[in-house]
């Protein structure tokens, strides 16, 4: 029986100063891990408090309160005063898809051209050696969705698990879900004043329309072709096939009531899963999304509200309000650097009337469902894999949030990344204390 | 003498007395006496005096006798005007009437990236083509017949005509509208100098924000000043805009806050502008009659929404629900509130709406002396032609309007428009309304009653055959002049249509004489006799009574704005844990006392005397949140890039107090930020520290006393790296940051030889704003904040300064401040950084959370700030990412937000910690501070609670309340018939200034400068 202290992520990098480069995937787990004394949260809204918590071969084989039944041989990790979680699940992101934002298009691979490319699928372009990646997994982030954008059909995307030598490795769940963005009505900007609409030309409503009539179209002939064996393969309707028979879901991007409702609509016409992503108004249309069991991931409570009128907070009430209607919720984040404040989005909630259990669900268990992983992880129950991790305090308050070890299948996996190599080069530079 | 029937003369109007002396005659010459009286009337000589049957003389083009009992001598053609009124003619005050339309193609041209650094225009003019005083209507002006119709319908006999392009756009004109050769109309050939922020067609890059115009015009004045004793140059430009300072300045400025902003510049320089404005004078009334000035105002007032649709009139803003209401009082509030104003036709789409939107002001309280005053005698004061136009006075222009009734009544039609004696119809004026009854007479007639109802121009008639044969049947009524046709069918004994012809052949009892033809072809004679007037039906048009109540206005003129702005509150904190920044730290179970809008205690069992006593228990207290780098509240674009260095461009220039973020941001408990220019020029403009004083005006809102800042910028958003440009000459210098050193060398060494210069000679070396701010960073008297990242940048500039003399007072963003803590320490160079950003660009690849420890740790002075609106209002939560990165203690952390940034911005003095003396700026948070779950329950600035979360709630509740009462207000108008516009989806909201940049198409044409990013 080995017992290790664990001491906080500067015990690992004190071991592990190396370059970025050497942050290595973790082994297979190769023996039971026992973690004791901790609050455990189930990711379910249950909370375990001098809990244990056992896991071999990458899945969860015990847990309960108070001591853990027969140890031997099992690595024990004495967690007490200390905090495990499920594994953050970040749902629509451009994690592993883009390295720079903005002027190295040679590092982006998220919005391929054209509009209608259902048959794209971020998982091939998927970097496991992102330097972003270690900086968000180290925050308790141990599961993503790399997802496709731009144009009107983006693509299709797959769940990844962030400690891998490559995608195939990363794999999770490949080719999930379709990644569609609803037309809006788009009646000027802020910038110019809605043109007149002049003979022969369309109105803001006649281009939505025809939009909605492509989609439409594509949608209806692609149903019909799954229903056949084509002479010629159409890979667009290819991949699209799975829509209609439950093994894809369809992520649709629509933010207002009014799409909203469309959306919903439409998916319901054509028997497809529909999602939800972004759902600013959804607090507006919360009957037809629980009446049709379509989720939301909200797409981030820190964000201001669209209109001036709005209930300054109103962002970080919308989980609340989803809660309160029974619509099924999850959460992202922006881009893809940003989702190592997918914890503290979640716990914008909180005071705004989320419970904190609720808060981590929807980051957890509620994102796994949405994205069809739940058998599997999103929460601690045993038979689950051992997608999980250590905090020293709160994970979703920046002031307690203290990732201390964490594990993907059961691997201990490497919490070091570039950020912290640096500190420690200029403390070092500098003769500093790092604490 | 001959008396007529008022009657048309229009057949002479082009022809009468136009003899130009200097112009040669082909023909014979036709000079006519062009002498009229015109009898009976009642005469409104002005808004101040009328007469009852007075007669008026006109000599040609001027007005050579008006009064009661005035004897008409010989020669004079005598107009009968019995129950008419003649009014003086009105005047436009704001057009662009005779010009050619403003030729648009510069704007198009613009590409992004293009440069045009300096004028193209030949000649010896001005380096900026936006500066245009060399400009005169004068010159290019052409009476035009068809663009002067709508104007003469509607009563005008002269108006300003100007060009309306440019920030100096030269002089204007007063014409009148008469259709002669250009030299008889011009009644002032210069009336007024013009101005306006809007840079119009020009070409020249500069400006492409407000702050720019406003750094421009400035700058303008002093050249002015400074051409006057020089003698190296000619610059027509500047001559020009000197001769033009003694002529009435009229200043385009469509709302308050534009105004106050143009009034600011007209103090600086001793002017007094007359403002043009798009008629919201009621959002800031009492600031608008504390400038003093005159304004012309336009009633453009807009249309109701359709807000059928709840979902798509969700995008219709709360200030757009209020501007329709309050609009149409504006003219009376102004009237109210003792403002001089003109009233202008100027930017209605229709010409028609012009009498429609008047009456609709004189329904909300505008009264009938002061719309006319502000349809005459002001104008004509404001234009300097009150000697020949604005009045019906002897020696006058014959320049007035006959009208039906008294002008303003609803009812009322205008006649005869007459200009420079000449006759103008606006409708036939007849003898008589010839509504009426009427007995026909002649063969085959007898019994016939005709009844003629309706309005001159629009009569309608009905026919009644009594007696045996008695018939009902509708005919036709139609006069043209003194000719009358009308035709009926009474479909029996005779069936077939009766037509009648002929004219008025008496006007009392009024009778009507000729010919008719019968069903059978006879012909015969008939008369028509009136007996009294129509039975009235009553009139359907008559609607109910408008609902003229409007809700309050508020301050700012936004959502969550005040009816009533909050005041200073004395106030004792109870039982709080207070976080000092102080030497005690913090300490628990602590009361703060506030008064008078400073801190008066900290400590325990405080004695509450007056104050009003708040139960802190379990909650915390900290120092107002600082915001060392935001862009919010700043309107017409944050970044004047066209320029590498543009030094001279002020943001408390153009503050924006109605911005939403003010409010939404004390909800995150932040009382002071810092608002800079954006990062597009290696030297950016003056910044300036506000106090988020949520309701009063921009002026109110800047930080009393604060030292003077300055934006620099450094990598990639100054070398424009990410514009996707193809480097080449036709790129504005630096692309590089090697080209970024050099920009601040020459910018330096320029300010130094302007020092010296100015020193030794004084005055006589011309002023420049641009290098004065240079000379006062060099002179420690403005402070630079730099937006920087990388290492060899940041060595870099701090090489430049120790070089050239100047210190870095901050690097912001400085991403890379921990790879240089060491050397920013030695220097004493503050570093204010972001939390946690990274990897959104090239220049970020090594930006780490850990950034701001080190920083700290090293000893400089360390903030993390915003940059952005969203993020600002929980900078508290940023801070406590510095426990999160690197364990900072929780005091250590919150002072990143609270007391760092106040000292780097040198007002720690006021601001930032809790003790005695310091300004009341403090916050009630839920929680720890520094915690996600940290909710700011209230927000003082100065002692004033501006954000209180329970107060918040009742706003939202009056908030929700009021637009539902104006949208029922607005379903009724519909319903009513008024004219409605669609909702436009995002074709309100204010642009946000983090990453973007730029806008508010009224000033600013060169959008290709938007869009940069800041970060």
């Amino acid at each position: 029986m080995k017992k290790i202290l664990i001491a906080g992520w500067l015990l690992l990098s004190a071991v592990l100063t190396y370059a970025q480069a050497t942050i290595s995937p973790a082994k297979p787990q190769s023996h039971l891990i026992i973690i004791t004394g901790a609050t455990i949260h189930i990711g379910n809204g249950q909370v375990i408090s001098n809990g244990y918590i056992a896991f071999d071969k990458g899945k969860i084989t015990a847990i309960g309160e108070g001591a853990a039944p027969n140890t031997s041989r099992a690595e024990i990790i004495n967690a007490t005063g200390k905090q495990v979680y499920p594994g953050f699940i970040c749902p629509v992101t451009t994690l592993g898809l883009i390295e720079v934002e903005e002027g190295a298009r040679g590092t982006e691979d998220n919005s391929e051209t054209g509009t209608l490319n259902p048959n794209v699928r971020s998982i091939v372009a998927y970097n496991t050696d992102s330097k972003v990646i270690p900086t968000v997994r180290s925050n308790g982030i141990l599961l993503a969705q790399p997802t496709p954008d731009g144009g009107i059909l983006s693509g299709q995307s797959s769940v990844v698990q962030l400690d891998a030598w490559n995608w195939e490795d990363a794999a999770y769940k490949t080719d999930i879900a379709l990644h569609l963005t609803w037309p809006v009505i788009r009646t000027g900007g802020r910038r110019r004043p809605p043109a007149a609409a002049g003979a022969g030309q369309e109105t803001p409503e006649e281009t939505k329309q025809k939009a909605l009539d492509g989609i439409e179209n594509l949608f209806t002939q692609a149903k019909a072709y799954s229903e056949i064996q084509p002479a010629v393969i159409n890979l667009r309707f290819e991949a699209m096939k799975g829509l209609f028979t439950g093994t894809k879901k369809l992520f649709i991007n629509a933010d207002g009531a009014r799409e909203i409702i469309e959306a919903v609509n439409f998916a319901k016409k054509l028997g497809m899963q529909a999602v939800i992503v972004g759902g600013k108004e959804s607090y507006l249309v919360t009957n037809i999304l629980k009446q049709n069991n379509v989720p939301v991931i909200i797409r981030e409570t820190q964000t201001l509200p669209a209109r001036d009128e709005d209930d300054v907070y109103l962002p970080y009430k919308l989980p609340k309000i989803l809660q309160d209607a029974g619509v099924l919720y999850g959460l992202t984040g922006i881009g893809f650097w940003r989702q190592r404040n997918l914890p503290f989005e979640a716990g914008q909630a909180v005071s705004y009337g989320l419970t904190k259990e609720q808060a981590l669900s929807m980051i957890t268990m509620n994102n796994a469902k949405i994205l069809g992983i739940d058998k599997t992880t999103g929460t601690l129950e045993t038979g689950k894999d051992a997608n999980l991790f250590i905090s020293g305090g709160d994970a979703l308050d920046m002031i307690t949030l203290d990732v201390q070890a964490a594990f993907i299948q059961g691997r201990n996996i490497n919490l070091d990344n570039l950020h912290k190599e640096l500190y420690k080069k200029y403390v070092d530079k500098y003769g500093l204390k790092a604490e | 003498m001959k008396k007529l029937l008022l009657y048309c003369f229009a057949v002479l109007v082009c022809k009468i007395a136009s003899a130009q002396e200097t112009f040669p005659v082909n023909g014979v010459q036709d000079i006519r006496p062009g002498l009229y009286a015109f009898t009976n009337a009642t005469i409104v000589i002005s808004p101040d005096q009328s007469i009852k049957n007075g007669t008026l003389l006109v000599k040609d083009r001027l007005i050579e006798t008006v009064g009661p009992g005035v004897s008409i001598p010989k020669g004079y053609i005598v107009v009968d005007l019995k129950g008419k009124y003649i009014y003086p003619g009105l005047i436009d005050a704001y057009t662009t009437y005779g010009l050619p339309e403003a030729p648009r193609a510069a704007l198009g041209s613009f590409t992004r990236g293009a440069v045009t650094p300096v004028s193209t225009k030949p000649g010896a003019y001005g380096w900026n083509e936006s500066i245009k005083p060399e400009m005169n209507v004068r010159s290019i002006f052409h009476a035009d017949a068809t663009k002067s119709v709508d104007l003469k319908k509607n009563g005008f006999g002269a108006v300003q005509s100007l060009i309306h392009d440019g920030i100096a756009r030269g002089t204007s004109l007063v014409v009148t509208l008469g259709d002669e050769r250009d030299n008889f109309v011009i009644l002032s050939d210069e009336a007024a100098a013009n101005y306006s922020f809007s840079k119009g067609t020009a070409a020249t890059n500069y400006p492409s924000s407000l702050m720019g115009s406003i750094a421009l015009l400035r700058q303008t004045y002093l050249d002015g000043q400074w051409y006057k004793t020089q003698k190296e140059e000619v610059n027509l430009s500047l001559a020009e805009f000197n001769r033009e300072q003694t002529l009435p300045q009229i200043f385009e400025a469509a709302d308050p806050l534009n105004v106050l902003r143009a009034d600011k510049i007209a103090k600086e320089f001793g002017k007094q502008y007359i403002f043009k404005t798009d008629g919201q004078e009621y959002r800031r009334l009492d600031a608008m009659k504390a400038t003093g000035s005159s304004f012309i105002i336009p009633l453009t007032f807009p249309e109701a929404f359709d807000v059928e649709d709840p979902l798509q009139a969700r995008t219709i803003s709360y200030e757009q629900l209020k501007d329709w209401e309050l609009a149409p009082n504006n003219p009376a509030l102004l009237e109210k509130a003792g403002i001089r104003f003109a009233i202008t036709s100027y930017g209605l789409t229709n010409a028609r709406d012009f009498w429609t939107n008047l009456r609709t002001a004189m329904d909300h309280g505008l009264s009938e002396k002061q719309a006319l005053r502000s349809l005459t005698e002001i104008p004509a004061e404001m234009l300097g032609v009150a000697d020949k136009i604005g009045t019906l006075e002897k020696g006058k222009m014959a320049n007035f309007i006959i009208t039906s009734d008294s002008l303003f009544k609803k009812d009322n039609i205008i006649y005869e428009n007459w200009i420079e004696g000449r006759q103008y119809i606006v409708s036939r004026v007849e003898a008589a309304n010839l509504a009426g009854v009427y007995n026909l007479a002649g063969d085959g007639l007898a019994g016939i009653i005709l009844r003629v109802t309706g309005k001159p121009g629009a009569y309608e008639l009905n026919v009644q055959r009594t007696g045996a044969d008695s018939v009902r049947a509708r005919g036709t009524f139609t006069r043209t002049g003194d000719m009358i046709n009308l035709y009926f069918d009474l479909k029996n004994k005779p069936a077939g249509s009766i037509r009648l012809s002929g004219y008025i052949s008496s006007v009392s009892p009024i009778t009507l004489y000729g010919n008719a033809v019968l069903p059978d072809g006879t012909a015969t004679n008939w008369t028509a006799t009136y007996t009294g007037p129509p039975v009235l039906t009553p009139d359907r048009t008559v609607v109910a009574k408008p609902n003229l109540t409007a809700g309050p206005v508020m301050y700012p003129f936004a959502a969550y704005g005040n009816t009533e702005l909050p005041t200073v509150e004395n106030t004792l904190f109870k039982n709080a844990t207070v976080w000092t920044n102080e030497k005690d730290g913090i300490l628990k179970n602590t009361d703060v006392l506030i008064e008078n809008g400073k801190i008066k205690a900290i400590g325990k069992n405080l004695p509450a005397g007056n104050a009003k006593v708040i139960d802190a228990t379990g909650k915390h207290i900290t120092a107002g949140i600082v915001d060392e780098h935001s862009h919010i509240a700043v309107t017409g674009g944050v970044n004047e890039g066209t320029q590498a260095v543009t030094s001279e461009v002020r943001i408390g220039d153009v503050l924006d107090s109605e911005d939403i973020n003010l409010y939404r941001q004390l909800a995150g408990g932040v009382t002071t930020s810092h608002i800079l220019h954006g990062s597009a020029n290696p030297i950016g403009g003056q910044t300036m520290l506000i106090k988020h004083r949520w309701g009063v005006l921009p002026e109110q809102m800047k930080f009393e006393g604060a030292d003077g800042f300055i934006k620099f910028a450094l990598g990639e958003n100054v070398k424009q790296s990410n514009w996707n440009l193809t480097p080449g000459p036709n790129t504005r210098f630096p692309q590089t940051r090697m080209g970024v050193e050099q920009v601040y060398v020459d910018a330096f060494n320029r300010a130094k030889e302007y020092k010296a210069a100015r020193a030794v000679k004084g005055n006589h070396v011309r002023r420049d704003l641009e290098l004065d701010a240079l000379v006062e960073i060099l002179d420690n008297k403005r402070f630079i904040t730099c937006h920087s990242y990388v290492q060899s940048e940041l060595n870099m500039l701090m090489h430049v300064a120790d070089s050239m003399g100047f210190h870095i007072n901050t690097f912001t963003h400085v991403l890379e401040g921990y790879k240089v803590a060491d050397k920013m320490k030695a220097r004493n160079i503050a570093g204010s950084t972001f939390s946690d950003w990274w990897a959104y660009k090239m220049e970020v690849g090594d930006a780490i959370p850990y950034n701001g420890k080190i920083m700290n740790e090293m000893g400089v002075v360390t903030a993390f700030n915003s940059d952005d609106e969203e993020m600002a209002r929980r900078l508290n939560q940023e801070a406590g990412k510095g426990v999160t990165y690197g364990h900072m203690s929780e005091e250590e952390a919150l002072k990143l937000v609270t007391l760092n940034p106040a000292k780097m911005l040198h007002v720690d003095n006021r601001v930032g910690s809790l003790k005695p003396g310091k300004d009341a700026d403090l916050v009630v948070w839920s929680a720890d501070p520094l915690s996600i779950y940290a909710v700011a329950e209230k927000t003082y600035v100065d002692g004033i609670p501006y954000w209180d979360i329970e107060k918040d709630a009742a706003k939202q509740k009056a908030l929700k309340a009021d637009e539902g009462r104006i949208i029922q207000k607005m379903i009724e108008a519909k319903n009513k018939g008024e004219a409605t516009q669609r909702p436009a989806a995002g074709g309100r909201r204010r642009p946000s200034y983090e990453c973007d940049t730029i806008e508010d198409g009224a000033y600013v044409v060169a959008d290709s400068y938007n869009g940069m990013l800041n970060k």
